[in-house]
């Protein structure tokens, strides 16, 4: 089969993607870290260990009358056995640990609020230049244009068709894979536009500092705490679109994928 | 491939973990990251330096206020005085200052009040709201006469709080004439207690919980952090924490 290399990637586009995996990495790590130092959420503007009505969420361990520890995850009135994982975990070296998200999970790996704060904080920053220049030059160069679905993408028929192709991993091949399918708009479109400015601004919905200048952050998810909640829920989103993203790029061809995310040139079947 | 794959995964996580910690924790990046805390404490301020925290209604009060840190100062002069109800507690004002102040509880109850009810957003991340009631930071600054040259206040206390060094923190000269920053003397319509920090604490309520040094003794104003604690300008700050909590 004959193939050819394609320019695929402007520079901007592969800058931001590299910069945005490390700005994204980075907060991932620092901020499950963080999370470790009060790992309960709520809605509305309060809420502390002893001040539960809003609370919905909790991660912690649990000890039987026979002493045994559990992890355990309460989500509403739901309570769920999440030993090994959440609440109660192993580390490489001590005795199960009694913490939220486990140590290979958070940087540092140890419980250290100070220092995740220091990197959650770079990173973010990091993430904000990032994606500024990314709009700036998605919406002057057309490149965003491209990646927003149009009326014709979204047709059910054609979701359908996508959705039936990505589930037999049947990928486009030719010039056909030179413009993005309506599912891989969605996603990208969505972490893009959506997921991440709605990580910004629930970050910036917990500060008290910001509170004060622009509250009409808060105002909009209707509290700190609500502003956290949200923040983690975009987490979760985000995370779950890596977890994706990685499955199709090893499904497409990583090496190909990867080559033309690094160099902007990419291989195509002709 | 997906054997490579999976084995490459593997090998790399291993290495990644320890080099992830000893990348963070290596002082030089350590310093470019905290280049951060200049970036936020510039922007909030071009934001709005002057702009107000949310004040809540008092049906929003939390019913219970978490305390946090030292929730009762072990220090035998401390027990001493909440033995006798604080009333030879004193908090001195000096540094660089016209006039030197030392006040006494009655002299600061007799000050004109400012009452906020505010939301407490601790480090951690939890948030109670309480009703905060005390003179104005402003006033005493104004009683004092700050010289020129001061460029923060730094509160000392009377707890040390797992160290051999006295809790401090510092605040620059904006938030220390904030209308909202007070030495609260009550909580929730009632004396402050000592959890929260009696007789006397601060409330600075742009800024993290950690800011509002609790048992407050004196005040100096200066214009350099150097001689206090280890020089970054707070208990926590010596500890890696940001100085500017605002986020």
């Amino acid at each position: 089969m004959a193939s050819k290399l394609v320019h695929r990637h402007s520079l901007i586009v592969r800058l931001s993607h590299w910069l945005s995996v490390i700005a994204v990495a980075l907060l991932i790590g620092t901020g499950l870290n963080i999370f470790n130092a009060h790992p309960a959420l709520y809605w509305g503007h309060k809420g502390t260990n002893i001040d539960t009505g809003a609370r919905w969420l909790q991660i912690g361990a649990m000890r039987a009358p026979d002493g045994t520890l559990t992890g355990q995850t309460i989500i509403g009135t739901a309570s769920f056995n999440t030993t090994g994982i959440l609440g109660l975990s192993k580390t490489a070296s001590a005795a199960p640990q009694m913490i939220a998200f486990p140590s290979w999970a958070t940087l540092p790996s140890r419980r250290n609020l100070g220092l995740a704060r220091n990197w959650h904080f770079f990173a973010a920053w990091l993430l904000v230049g990032t994606g500024t220049l990314y709009l700036t030059y998605g919406l002057l160069s057309g490149h965003l244009r491209r990646l927003i679905p149009t009326a014709k993408d979204l047709a059910p028929k054609n979701i359908a068709h996508d959705i039936k192709d990505h589930l037999r991993l049947h990928f486009p091949k030719g010039e056909a894979a030179l413009s993005y399918q309506v599912l891989q708009k969605i996603a990208y479109a969505g972490v893009a536009l959506i997921l991440l400015p709605l990580m910004v601004l629930s970050g910036l919905g917990m500060s008290p500092g910001m509170d004060a200048s622009w509250p009409v952050i808060v105002d909009a998810f209707g509290g700190r705490q609500s502003a956290r909640s949200v923040h983690f829920i975009a987490c979760t989103l985000i995370l779950a679109f890596i977890a994706v993203h990685m499955l199709m790029l090893l499904a497409a061809g990583p090496f190909r994928l990867l080559r033309g995310m690094i160099t902007g040139w990419q291989k195509v079947t002709t | 491939m997906t054997l490579l794959t999976r084995r490459t995964l593997v090998a790399s996580s291993a290495l990644l973990l320890p080099g992830c910690d000893a990348l963070i924790e290596n002082p030089r990046a350590r310093a470019i990251a905290k280049a951060a805390e200049q970036a936020t404490l510039r922007g909030q301020r071009l934001l709005g330096q002057d702009a107000l925290a949310r004040e809540f209604s008092a049906s929003e009060i939390s019913p219970l206020f978490k305390a946090n840190g030292t929730i009762n100062p072990e220090e035998p002069a401390y027990q001493a005085h909440a033995a006798t109800a604080f009333k030879n507690w004193r908090v001195k004002v000096s540094g660089l200052v016209k006039n030197p102040l030392s006040l006494s509880l009655t002299d600061l109850q007799n000050l004109p009040a400012r009452s906020q009810i505010t939301r407490h957003d601790c480090v951690e991340g939890w948030s109670a709201i309480g009703g905060w009631s005390g003179p104005p930071l402003a006033l005493l600054l104004k009683a004092a006469a700050v010289s020129e040259a001061a460029r923060y206040a730094v509160f000392l206390c009377a707890d040390t709080y797992h160290s051999t060094t006295r809790y401090y923190e510092s605040i620059d000269l904006i938030d220390a004439w904030h209308p909202q920053t007070i030495l609260a003397l009550r909580l929730n319509n009632a004396p402050l207690d000592i959890a929260h920090g009696a007789p006397v604490r601060l409330r600075v309520e742009r800024q993290l919980g950690y800011k509002h040094a609790k048992y407050i003794e004196e005040i100096i104003l200066t214009d350099t952090l150097a001689p206090y604690g280890q020089g970054k300008g707070g208990y926590w700050e010596d500890r890696g924490y940001e100085w500017y909590a605002g986020i």
